[in-house]
């Protein structure tokens, strides 16, 4: 990939005496204004802009608005009559209470019960008049269910024991770990970043090396002293300064606007869209070596970037997954990409949790590209 | 001086079809060659076998001395290619584009922007080529392929739907590089283009070359009729042919069409002067062989233009 093989050009003294510039400051130019070339087209196109940019940003609002204050238990409780219980409760623990529970009280046990069936409310609680505090619930979500038994639970083990008037004889000390139960946006941009890089770097050499050969640009340069090295090298260029755009663009609006917080190494992140552009423009050679006309390989493109979205936890978490589909994703390179991205940005990791996704997906890009090299043709038949 | 190309014997087969079925020529430097023939003849394979994009099946090539298969890097900043198609990056400016391609050769953005002025598009360098009109586009194909100061030039139809305008400025341009000492290489399927044009043309059909030399010699080697007309109602045609026997004028054809009276002869003078006896010269026309007839005689066929 770097812009030096053999066939460098020499130009022969020519006719005219002009144009001798010295062969290494030659090839720098025609590296920096090819790659001017195809990012002024690139900001041009209106429509690739907004593919590359813009349309994974609107999935990113998209996700991070809906999924924006789910995922904690907080449950809504009507409270038929007086619950001694609830009533007595004052100060921390009543506001603590408060932070899970949303306790609206009501007269109508009956109607009540019948709004917890709807959903309108999670449980209904009682208290009977021999001090037996009565919950029923709607199992319509199970987790939060579990959640509100628990609390309940923990009140009146604890109201229970304040009654004894003697000291806790054991404290329960509990502190968050940083994991998935975490907000959404700390799972999603990592996965929609990934899948954002995937789309950009395949579509993007897919789509110019049919377009040149079409277009016959690649006779162009293929007649032009320039070396295939410095064509290759400025291309994977463009590609590696939109693939960083875009991550910069995504942890702004995420950490701005959807409260994302990056954890401690989370520039490593850099390092790993590079590597991961890399294998992705490597896919893109291949769908472009082998597609013949813009649309195949706009069609190859899809097919394979959409499969390796879902199946690498682009937009969606594959925990529950079975075995053989977490077997199928462990051979795409985005679904190391994000986890890693998570890694990095959202839990803390560190060097070591990149660096061998790192290698994994540099080799990736090297066996791909030899496969592409033998594919390759610089003219339709 | 070695020839600025000489091709032997080069034969190139796609499939069933034979494209290219032994062609053999040289072309000396400074010259402007032209490879005439109807679409499907050959021209554009011929055109990229030289040029080095293609491998013939068999026969060699050499350019300047040089073997340009496989992509010869030292061979490449000498010649110049003008693409049928407009192979330009997407979404730049003439200038941009131009400046772009120049860069390739270590030419630097004056050189480039000279040449732009020098096709007349100094007023359209800031147009998106997309944008451009056919003639200005092609005009723009031409000043990338001479930008870095080539020596040997192909142009493959480089007038093909253009308007007569634009043809005719475009046909200016190409004498003036070769006028440079450029050798160039054209193929057309524009007789007139070539008659006007070529020093030397071929023409050439089902990927042979059938004939080749200088278009005026080629013609005369024709040894065709020349057709002489007047306008209708100057003389009737019996009478016509009775004068024409008398004066013993070999006539291969003698028709009325009622716009005008034609004669076909090899040997005109005894017929203009029959006409001339006659007062009978208004609308008089005199049309020798063109490149067109010689190339009928040689294809036996209408011209698939």
């Amino acid at each position: 990939m770097t812009p030096t093989t053999s066939t460098e050009p020499k130009v022969p003294a020519q006719r005219g005496g002009r144009a001798g510039a010295a062969g290494e400051r030659e090839r720098v130019s025609a590296f920096w204004s090819l790659s001017r070339a195809m990012l002024l087209g690139m900001k041009r196109d209106r429509t690739a802009t907004f593919f590359i940019l813009l349309f994974p940003l609107v999935f990113l609002v998209f996700f991070g608005t809906v999924t924006q204050g789910s995922g904690s238990p907080h449950a809504k409780v009507a409270q038929v009559g007086a619950v001694k219980l609830f009533d007595s409760m004052q100060g921390d623990a009543r506001n603590g209470l408060n932070e899970v529970l949303t306790i609206t009280r009501t007269d109508d046990e009956a109607a009540t019960l019948e709004k917890v069936r709807k959903g309108d409310f999670d449980a209904m609680i009682e208290q009977g008049p021999d001090g037996k505090v009565e919950l029923r619930y709607s199992a319509a979500d199970t987790v939060r269910a579990g959640a509100l038994q628990g609390i309940l639970n923990s009140v009146v083990q604890s109201a229970n024991q304040a009654a004894t008037g003697q000291p806790p004889a054991y404290v329960l000390d509990s502190q968050q770990v940083e994991d998935k139960s975490l907000k959404p946006i700390q799972f999603l941009t990592p996965g929609l970043l990934g899948w954002a890089v995937a789309t950009g770097a395949v579509f993007g050499a897919a789509l110019t090396l049919v377009n040149w050969r079409k277009t016959k640009v690649l006779r162009r340069l293929r007649l032009a002293p320039i070396s295939a090295g410095t064509v290759v090298s400025s291309r994977v260029v463009v590609s590696l300064l939109t693939a960083l755009l875009q991550s910069a663009v995504f942890l702004v609006v995420a950490t701005s606007f959807f409260g994302l917080k990056l954890t401690g190494d989370w520039w490593l992140v850099i390092p790993l869209v590079i590597c991961a552009t890399l294998a992705f423009m490597s896919i893109g050679l291949l769908a472009g070596s082998v597609a013949k006309t813009e649309e195949a390989a706009n069609g190859i493109s899809q097919v394979i970037v959409l499969p390796m979205s879902f199946l690498s936890g682009s937009f969606f978490p594959l925990d529950d997954a079975p075995g053989w589909l977490k077997a199928i994703s462990e051979v795409m390179p985005l679904h190391y990409l994000v986890k890693s991205a998570q890694s990095v940005l959202t839990r803390g990791g560190g060097v070591m949790d990149a660096l061998p996704t790192m290698g994994g997906l540099l080799l990736f890009a090297a066996v791909l590209t030899a496969v592409a090299w033998k594919l390759f043709k610089w003219e339709d038949d | 001086m070695t020839a600025a190309i000489s091709a032997d014997g080069i034969r190139q087969r796609y499939g069933d079809v034979q494209a290219v079925d032994g062609v053999s020529f040289t072309v000396e430097a400074g010259e402007f060659y032209g490879i005439l023939g109807p679409n499907g003849a050959g021209k554009t394979t011929t055109m990229e076998i030289l040029e080095g994009v293609r491998k013939p099946d068999e026969g060699r090539v050499e350019l300047l001395g040089m073997n340009p298969w496989p992509r010869n890097p030292k061979l490449l900043p000498r010649i110049g290619v003008q693409f049928q198609a407009s192979a330009f990056f997407r979404k730049l400016t003439a200038r941009e584009t131009i400046r772009t391609f120049a860069s390739f050769y270590g030419v630097g953005p004056k050189r480039a922007d000279a040449m732009l002025e020098r096709v007349g598009l100094g007023d359209k360098a800031e147009s998106l080529t997309e944008k451009m009109s056919g003639g200005q586009a092609q005009r723009l194909s031409i000043a990338c392929a001479l930008a870095h100061d080539p020596e040997l030039v192909f142009l493959d139809e480089p007038t093909t739907g253009l308007d007569p305008q634009s043809r005719r400025n475009l046909w200016d341009l190409l004498r003036d590089i070769n006028a440079e000492g450029r050798t160039v290489v054209l193929t057309t399927h524009y007789l007139d283009e070539a008659e006007v044009l070529c020093d030397r043309v071929s023409i050439m059909d089902h990927g042979k070359i059938l004939h080749t030399g200088a278009p005026a010699a080629l013609i005369r080697e024709l040894d065709d009729t020349v057709r002489i007309s007047i306008a209708s109602g100057q003389l009737p045609l019996d009478r016509a042919r009775e004068l024409l026997t008398a004066a013993g004028a070999d006539i291969a054809n003698l028709e009325d069409d009622t716009v005008s009276l034609s004669v076909s002869t090899r040997l005109p003078a005894p017929v203009l002067s029959v006409l001339a006896e006659q007062n009978a010269l208004r609308g008089l026309e005199v049309r020798g062989a063109t490149l067109e007839d010689v190339f009928l005689q040689l294809t036996g066929r209408e011209f698939r233009a």
